[in-house]
């Protein structure tokens, strides 16, 4: 019944006819639709659910402003969240309504209308509490979900990247004209516009530039710039993000041409331009969201781009003078007006003038819409009268609010403009001008003369010629909400927040306008409350007594549209984000069937080497019981490794290792704990003197990278004069670990000039050498509590060192071990591991390593801090072993520790738990709340299947005194 | 995304350094403090809404250590030297 395509004019073409599925039903369009502009010739009314209440709605406006016909496209373009209005129309588009289940003509969500009352503002923050937040998720993700996550990432983004000279976000009358001048005179220029078309607000309605046709003034711009090689002219492309110094990110939708989805830009400005138009508002009363209530604008921009009449009998609903023009351009294509509903007491008589034999209606409201399945009359109010007039469309226009959100994110400043009723921009922070309507520009000749200037300050060229344009007059008296206004006037159509709910949040004492668009959601919707944004700040002013000045505006946050996820990431996707780290012994590990892990860092190292038809658990048992009877060998490349040079190097370790380095001879290391400055446990190491002005110092994997910083940084910022340098050697050098009390016989046996005798080669020294006929350094460090040799050789030399040692050890049985297994052997030793025992929340003392921190007066880092926490007597927790009273019974790895394994407080949590090889049991460490003074007690280990007994014991499980290591 | 001036290497993007924290006054002799100046040292960075002084490492260029006076609002610029 509603909407029909007009006979001529609008920028399609009739000759291009294209079908297309909405919502499982198929229409016809043409070349040159949107979505939106071929569903209202269709006369679809009803195309979408609201999300909370899910209300029946259809098309408010014409642009990126449209609040509530959201759609997934469906097939090949397959992509969510798109705004209906802004999507061209093609062959075979196939798109339903976001909100909408199964439809938005039939939707069983509108059972929620009925229980509206039901849901009021801060509702969510009311009801949906810990710990019962998990009973409603479900239900309410279902209810509203505003649309599905793409299921995966593909390869069709890309990232680009860009500079420019002026960046001129908006391609209508004053960004096209500053294009123009800025390129000319040769500047560089990245010219952008989210409109499928360039023109901006010329597009919608008529207009003239320099005595012609403004589209023909245009269509030369467009014509212009595209000969120009230094400007680079987007089309449906948004300026989404403004970041510092001028970075901004745009979304290039569908760039066809290059067979991509879109395009995610990163553009650093010497200059920015924000000529991002004007969007109009909507005016609260009952009812504004009835499917044929439109924004005053998009009806015109129906009527005069796409050629579509909305309705056939309409109401204007007005506090300015722009919706005065669009009744008149209603009533040449054919629409009956039947009033113009204006709030303000007097109507300008420029105004008037454009739509004689439209009756007028000063001083009066709109407090009503009525219809059950779309428009079908408004209630009309005025001096305490009130009736009904028919219509099935009604077209209303609050005035118009610059889109100043670009402007916003730079974080420059507004001020608010009175005549305007709207802010407008004020101070800069960055290199950013406004232009045209974004500026407060009211008239097209003003427009024009703005851009021409914003881009002569920007790039300091003399005044251009302007072509000339009429600068029709805007008057405009504020009028946020009409008197009576409630629950069912809407002042965010997208997030389904009324005048009642700003009411609530006021009552409630939310005053700030923060505060009330947090405990509404108003404006928090992906549309950015681009039609209701003033609205909702107006209003709450008015409630208040105060100005809207005096309540300011929310932060304007990116992205200012929709983005779709691969525009961000670009190629930055699945294996390529973060790449892994490979040994030289990769290959080898896989062709022996390794099951490789993540080991920290991003490196990957086998976890354990399962033989034919061994369990997991075997093969673990099988490869420690190997390091614990025998000898086995790892791949310890990954081991972070740093080299110190300098005179000032003794001196830099002694600051921030606990145990000082100064005085080791070379040749000879020690294993020392570095603490942050707080005095908790940062990372472990062994630090080895290679002779008079070097040191050799090991850190975790997963902590290489943060132990560079931090030295770096503590001798960058406080010790610049101190003589140090520290390279990271860590993939300078491979390394095979020999490991088990037949270590030493299986690298005699690969052949070595080394003297290895306990004697000539204790514990804790390192020795340069050849081993295998490859120059070798050799490190008596033990990481499993055994006898142990860690061979480093160069990378390119260590499938040969690994070759030959597998060799020489094949009589005395050697394996390859695992991290796995690795783990089991160092729990049992109780040496602490990154991420488990040192979780960031540790002291020494706390893990029983009060030895490590050096005695006397020398400082180093951390140590002030340890030591005003220890003059405090409070409990803490502190590092225990456990052995679970079932010798078979497993406990995962940081289960909480609680008294007796009632639901209560925990005081610890279980830190590692394997199954002992030397035990044949399970057992494991934990960090205990005053853990030391309960060793030999009982603690519990609380699960889901209930409290597990365990008997706290010495966190060591094998070789207390060290004899084995050091043998 | 800042732009940050390196002294060594000129304008690099904020993605080439990691962050490092207000930066502190000079790390004092922690012998010569009371307990209440060690913490007041240690944990109260000023965090002022305007010109703040912060470490960035350029750990993805030159290594440098380096000291920015930012503005918080408006992320300004106003010095970048190496060291403290
Ligand atoms: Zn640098």
């Amino acid at each position: 019944m509603a909407g029909d395509r007009l006979p001529s004019r609008g920028r399609i073409d009739r000759s291009r006819p294209l079908r297309f599925r909405f919502d499982g039903r198929d229409y016809t369009g043409f070349h040159g639709d949107t979505l939106a502009s071929a569903l209202l010739a269709n006369g679809v009314r009803i195309t979408a659910r609201s999300f909370k209440y899910h209300r029946a709605r259809g098309i408010i406006g014409a642009g990126v402003e449209e609040p509530a016909t959201l759609v997934e496209l469906e097939g090949d373009a397959a992509s969510g969240n798109r705004i209906a209005t802004t999507v061209p129309l093609v062959e075979g588009l196939s798109a339903r309504a976001v909100h909408a289940w199964p439809s938005a003509r039939f939707d069983l969500g509108a059972v929620n209308q009925l229980i509206a009352r039901l849901i009021p503002a801060g509702f969510y923050y009311k009801t949906f509490k810990w710990p019962d937040w998990h009973l409603f998720e479900p239900a309410i993700r279902r209810a509203a979900g505003l649309g599905a996550v793409p299921p995966a990432f593909d390869d069709s983004y890309e990232t680009r990247h860009a500079h420019a000279d002026l960046l001129i976000a908006g391609a209508g009358p004053a960004g096209l004209m500053a294009a123009l001048v800025a390129g000319r005179a040769g500047a560089r220029v990245l010219l952008m516009d989210e409109g499928i078309e360039a023109g901006g607000s010329l597009l919608a309605h008529k207009a003239a530039i320099g005595g012609r046709d403004a589209l023909d003034w245009v269509a030369g711009a467009v014509a212009e710039l595209a000969a120009m090689p230094n400007v680079t002219h987007l089309q449906d492309a948004t300026a989404w993000a403004y970041r510092e110094h001028n970075l901004l990110m745009v979304h290039e939708r569908a760039p066809r041409a290059d067979g991509l989805r879109g395009r995610g830009w990163r553009v650093r400005a010497r200059q920015v331009l924000v000529a991002t138009g004007a969007i109009e508002r909507i005016i609260g009363f009952d009812g504004n969201d009835r499917p044929g209530v439109m924004l005053a604008s998009a009806v015109q921009a129906h009527l005069n781009r796409w050629a579509v009449r909305p309705g056939r009998r309409a109401v204007v609903f007005t506090n300015n003078d722009s919706a005065y023009t669009v009744a008149a351009d209603m009533a040449a294509a054919g629409i009956a007006v039947a009033a113009i509903v204006d709030s303000r007491a007097s109507v300008p008589g420029t105004a008037r003038a454009q739509v004689r034999g439209i009756e007028v209606l000063p001083g009066h409201l709109v407090t009503q819409t009525h219809g059950a399945r779309g428009l079908r009359a408004v209630s009309v109010t005025a001096g305490g009268r009130s009736w009904r007039i028919p219509c099935d469309l009604l077209a209303v226009s609050g005035g118009w609010t610059p889109s100043v959100h670009l402007w916003s994110q730079s974080r420059s400043s507004l001020r608010w403009d009175d005549a305007l009723s709207a802010f407008v921009p004020d101070r800069p922070a960055q290199a950013v001008t406004a232009a045209g309507a974004a500026a407060g520009a009211t008239g097209l000749g003003q427009a024009l003369r703005q851009g021409a200037e914003a881009a002569c300050a920007a790039l300091g060229l003399p005044a251009p010629e302007v072509p000339q344009a009429e600068d029709a007059p805007y008057a405009i008296e504020p009028l946020w909400t009409v008197p009576g206004a409630g629950a069912k006037a809407f002042v965010d159509i997208q997030n389904d927040v009324t005048v009642a709910d700003l009411e609530l949040a006021l009552r409630e004492g939310y005053g700030a306008i923060e505060h009330v668009k947090r405990y509404t959601t108003g404006g928090m919707a992906m549309d950015q409350g681009k039609t209701g944004n003033l609205t909702i700040v107006g209003a709450v002013a008015e409630r208040l007594g105060l100005t809207p000045p005096e309540i300011g505006t929310t932060t304007y946050r990116p992205p200012y549209t929709p983005v779709d996820f691969g525009a961000v990431a670009g190629q930055q996707a699945g294996p390529v984000v973060l790449p892994y780290r490979h040994t030289p012994l990769t290959a080898w590990h896989k062709a022996q069937g390794a099951v490789m892990y993540e080991a920290g860092a991003r490196w990957r190292r086998p976890g354990y080497y399962p033989r034919e038809g061994e369990s997991f658990q075997q093969t673990v048992d099988r490869e420690a019981r190997t390091v614990r009877q025998g000898v086995g060998v790892y791949d310890g490349a990954p081991l972070g490794k740093y080299l110190l040079r300098g005179a000032d190097a003794g001196r830099f370790l002694d600051l921030v290792y606990t145990r000082p380095m100064s005085g080791l001879r070379p040749g000879q290391g020690r294993y020392a704990l570095m603490l942050t400055e707080d005095g908790l446990i940062f990372d472990d190491g062994v630090c080895f003197r290679l002779d008079e002005g070097r040191f050799l110092v090991s850190t975790s994997t997963g902590n290489a990278d943060a132990v560079g910083q931090a030295l770096e940084k503590l001798l960058q910022v406080e010790r610049l004069d101190w003589d140090v340098t520290i390279t990271n050697i860590t993939g300078q050098w491979g390394n095979a670990t020999l490991c088990g009390p037949l270590a030493r016989d299986v690298l005699r046996a690969a052949g070595t000039d080394i003297d290895l005798s306990g004697q000539a080669f204790p514990f804790m020294a390192i020795r340069d050498g050849s081993v295998a006929g490859l120059r070798a350094r050799v490190a008596r460090v033990s990481f499993t509590g055994e006898l142990s040799f860690e061979i480093n050789v160069r990378p390119r030399d260590l499938p040969a060192l690994w070759q030959a040692v597998l060799e020489a050890g094949a009589a005395q049985g050697i394996a390859p071990i695992g991290s796995e297994a690795n783990h089991v052997l160092r729990v049992e030793k109780g040496f602490l591991s990154l991420g488990h025992e040192v979780d960031g929340t540790a002291d020494p003392y706390d893990l029983g390593m009060g030895w490590a921190m050096a005695k006397g007066p020398a400082d180093f880092i951390g140590k002030r801090s340890v030591l005003l926490r220890r003059s405090s007597d409070r409990p803490r927790r502190e590092l225990v072993g456990f052995r679970p009273v079932d010798p078979e019974r497993q406990v995962p790895e940081g289960a909480p520790l609680t008294p007796q394994g009632r639901k209560e407080a925990t005081e610890g949590f279980v830190t590692a738990c394997v199954r002992s090889v030397v035990e044949d049991r399970w057992l494991g460490l934990a960090l205990l709340m005053d853990g030391r003074a309960r060793i030999g007690q009982t603690a519990h280990v609380r699960l889901p299947e209930g409290a597990v007994a365990v008997t706290l014991c010495e966190p060591v499980f094998h070789d207390p005194s060290g004899e084995r290591l050091r043998s | 995304m800042l732009l940050i001036d390196c002294p060594f290497c000129g304008k690099r993007t904020e993605s080439e350094f990691a962050y490092g924290g207000p930066a502190l006054a000079p790390r004092p002799d922690p012998a010569a403090l009371t307990d209440a100046e060690w913490v007041d040292w240690l944990t109260v960075p000023p965090n002022p809404l305007g010109w703040v002084e912060e470490r960035w490492w350029h750990a993805r260029g030159c290594g440098a250590w380096l000291t920015l006076r930012r503005h918080t609002v408006t992320h300004e610029i106003a010095e970048v030297r190496h060291g403290r």
